[in-house]
């Protein structure tokens, strides 16, 4: 049994968003943290690792420079990174990106009792398209939103968090899952862990390892395989500072302001 | 010299700030003003492998450096000193000796649970007579051949970590020596003592100014047994023994020091910008700007002080023959006086805000004291500067 981590590297936005004069984000200026739902999906990987000692995968598509992610992904207690990049896979949006990393996870192998985790949804883009559209292209059932997860023999019992309740779903392995941050808080890297992620091995997946599986074709990957297209990104203007009311009487203090404001 | 960081130790520092941040800071107003040792911190930082970050594996250590445990207690330092000083009293008074100095068993018996935090460390040198003048031992042992054991009589006061420590070093006087003119000196020697050995006990905790989270408390040995084979080190090296621990110690409390320093100068960063007088934030005034110029710069240069001297530690751990203590020394010296200056330097730009206990300043304040105090006072430091200038 194992455990498969999808992890993405996002742009802090608590930090400075930067974005390119052609409206794309200028993800090179701004400071990277991991994607928070991934981190959940990596805690539940890790709390399956530390109920059975199954290993864990952590998986990213992305430039060179997510080897650091992966890195801290190992230190927080996985055991191998693997890292999807290369030239041929730039600019894929959401579909050519889910074609990439599933072809990604069937060079890695899913076997009989494997689970594949991934954060609901990244903070950058907020589709939460690419977890459901792997499962869809590795033909797995998929378990999205889990907000707990037990193991039950070969299957997993699922509790989804929705809008206006729960929904309890039991699903066989093996399955992919997409995890919300309020699923669990996912641990620190540990000191052993940091002085030891550098020994461990990250493979480079790159476009000839994957070049023959089904799912990789010219037009389905990459830019060319993208049928989505950014028209415009920008920073919305900032609003200005809002005022607190305070005290019993903030109906009468509000319909003073609205009136000053010939609101009313 | 080079104080760039490693790859590891970039991570730790981030792993660091983080855990400082989220687990730490919330709870160090309680520590202080209920005088609360952060039990709960302390099984969190056990689960990250901190409470034996230096140590090799084989002895169930993290496997980290002595670089990376200074900036440990650096960023806990830098929101609670209560919770910085929980870690190095346990780590460089406790661990580090036995790791130093013990026997292939004792090794065995004691670091794996010292360093999965399962049990903490103290170290038990001061007595009610005997603080600078650390020579003037009262606690005695004395050895029991029917037992097998030693038998240990005395206190031992001001003892970081005793309300909740597991195992102690104890420093007691074991016999007498002449030396070739025929003067009469004491032995000291130096032992491994459980906290649930017969006749042991911890007093009360003292009432303190800063620090208040931290157990501090007095050792009373009453006829206490203790095992022929938990003598740490050779008998009658029990001095040098401190000594050496000492060494290790005041790089970490320096370290203490520094954090203090740079999460006043943090706390103040962030006031000063908005504290608003005569129309504009107070940091837009030229005297804001050159205290805080002035304090980042002597805070820095305490830095490298503390940085080589956990470097020259770590060249000790890896075998070269090294000793660090004038290094240790300087550092704590320059370290914790800093501490002291900055954060009253920052309390007066907070005025009478920083006063009162809405803000941390006063606690940092009261907390940068005892750094010039304890393992050692800043006139100890000098003693060990100046006797290697001059010697």
């Amino acid at each position: 049994m194992k455990a498969i981590v999808c992890v993405k590297q996002v742009p802090d936005t608590s930090g400075k968003v930067a974005v390119k004069e052609n409206g794309q984000l200028d993800r090179a200026s701004m400071a990277t943290i991991t994607n928070p739902d991934d981190l959940a999906a990596l805690e539940a990987a890790l709390k399956l690792k530390d109920a059975t000692g199954c290993e864990v995968d952590v998986v990213s598509m992305g430039p060179a420079t997510a080897e650091g992610m992966l890195r801290e992904c190992i230190a927080r207690g996985a055991d191998k990174g693997f890292l999807i990049s290369g030239r041929e896979f730039a600019g894929s949006d959401t579909f050519a990106t889910s074609q990439i990393i599933a072809a990604g996870i069937n060079y890695i192998g899913v076997e009989e009792d494997d689970v594949i985790f991934c954060g609901r949804q990244a903070i950058d883009g907020d589709t939460a398209q690419v977890g459901p559209q792997i499962a869809e292209k590795l033909n797995l059932p998929q378990v999205s939103y889990a907000a707990e997860i037990e193991k039950d023999g070969n299957a997993l019992v699922i509790k989804r968090l929705l809008e206006d309740g729960f929904m309890k779903i039991k699903v066989q392995t093996p399955c992919l899952v997409t995890c919300v941050k309020e699923l669990n808080e996912p641990r620190y890297m540990n000191v052993a862990g940091i002085f030891g992620c550098f020994e461990k091995p990250i493979e480079i997946i790159d476009f000839p390892k994957v070049e023959n599986d089904p799912l990789i074709e010219a037009d389905t990957i990459g830019l060319k395989g993208s049928p989505t297209n950014v028209f415009k990104s920008f920073t919305p203007p900032q609003k200005g500072a809002g005022q607190m009311l305070n005290g019993d009487d903030v109906a009468a203090q509000m319909a003073g302001i609205l009136a000053k404001k010939h609101l009313i | 010299m080079d104080f760039s960081l490693s790859k590891e130790q970039t991570m730790m520092q981030q792993m660091l700030k983080e855990f400082a941040e989220n687990e730490v800071k919330p709870l160090a107003k309680k520590v202080d003003a209920e005088h609360y040792f952060p039990v709960e911190t302390v099984e969190k930082m056990a689960k990250l492998g901190m409470m034996g970050i230096y140590f090799p594996k084989s002895v169930g250590g993290a496997g980290a450096d002595v670089l990376s445990y200074i900036m440990a207690i650096e960023e806990l330092s830098k929101v609670c000193a209560t919770t910085g000083v929980i870690l190095s009293g346990h780590t460089s008074l406790c661990a580090a000796p036995i790791f130093e100095n013990g026997t292939p068993e004792q090794k065995a018996k004691y670091l794996p649970k010292l360093c999965s935090g399962e049990w903490l460390g103290a170290f038990g040198l001061t007595e009610p007579g005997a603080g600078t003048d650390a020579q003037g031992q009262q606690t005695v042992a004395v050895f029991d051949e029917e037992k097998n054991a030693w038998v240990l009589n005395g206190s031992k006061i001001f003892i970081t970590n005793a309300g909740y420590a597991d195992v102690f070093i104890i420093i007691a006087i074991t016999g007498t020596v002449v030396d070739k003119r025929g003067r009469k000196s004491k032995e000291i020697s130096a032992f491994i003592v459980e906290r649930n050995f017969p006749g042991f006990s911890v007093g009360k905790p003292e009432e303190k100014m800063g620090i208040c989270g931290s157990s501090t408390c007095e050792l009373i040995m009453e006829d206490c047994i203790v095992p022929a084979e938990n003598m740490l080190g050779k008998k009658g090296r029990g001095f040098q023994l401190a000594m050496a621990t000492l060494d290790g110690g005041r790089i970490g409390i320096a370290a203490q020091a520094l954090g203090i320093a740079e999460g006043a100068i943090e706390e103040t960063v962030a006031y000063v910008k908005e504290r608003k007088q005569f129309g504009r934030p107070i940091a837009a005034f030229q005297n804001t700007q050159f205290e805080l110029a002035e304090m980042k710069a002597r805070v820095d240069a305490a830095k490298y002080l503390v940085y080589r001297a956990a470097m020259k530690k770590q060249d000790a751990m890896n075998g070269v023959k090294v000793r660090y203590s004038v290094e240790a020394a300087e550092a704590k010296l320059i370290a914790s006086r800093t501490a002291s200056d900055v954060t009253r330097r920052c309390l007066q730009l907070f005025g009478g805000y920083g006063y009162t206990r809405d803000y941390p300043i006063e606690r940092m304040m009261r907390d940068a004291k005892i750094t010039e105090i304890y393992e050692g006072t800043s006139e100890v430091q000098m003693m060990v500067i100046g006797g290697d200038l001059l010697k």
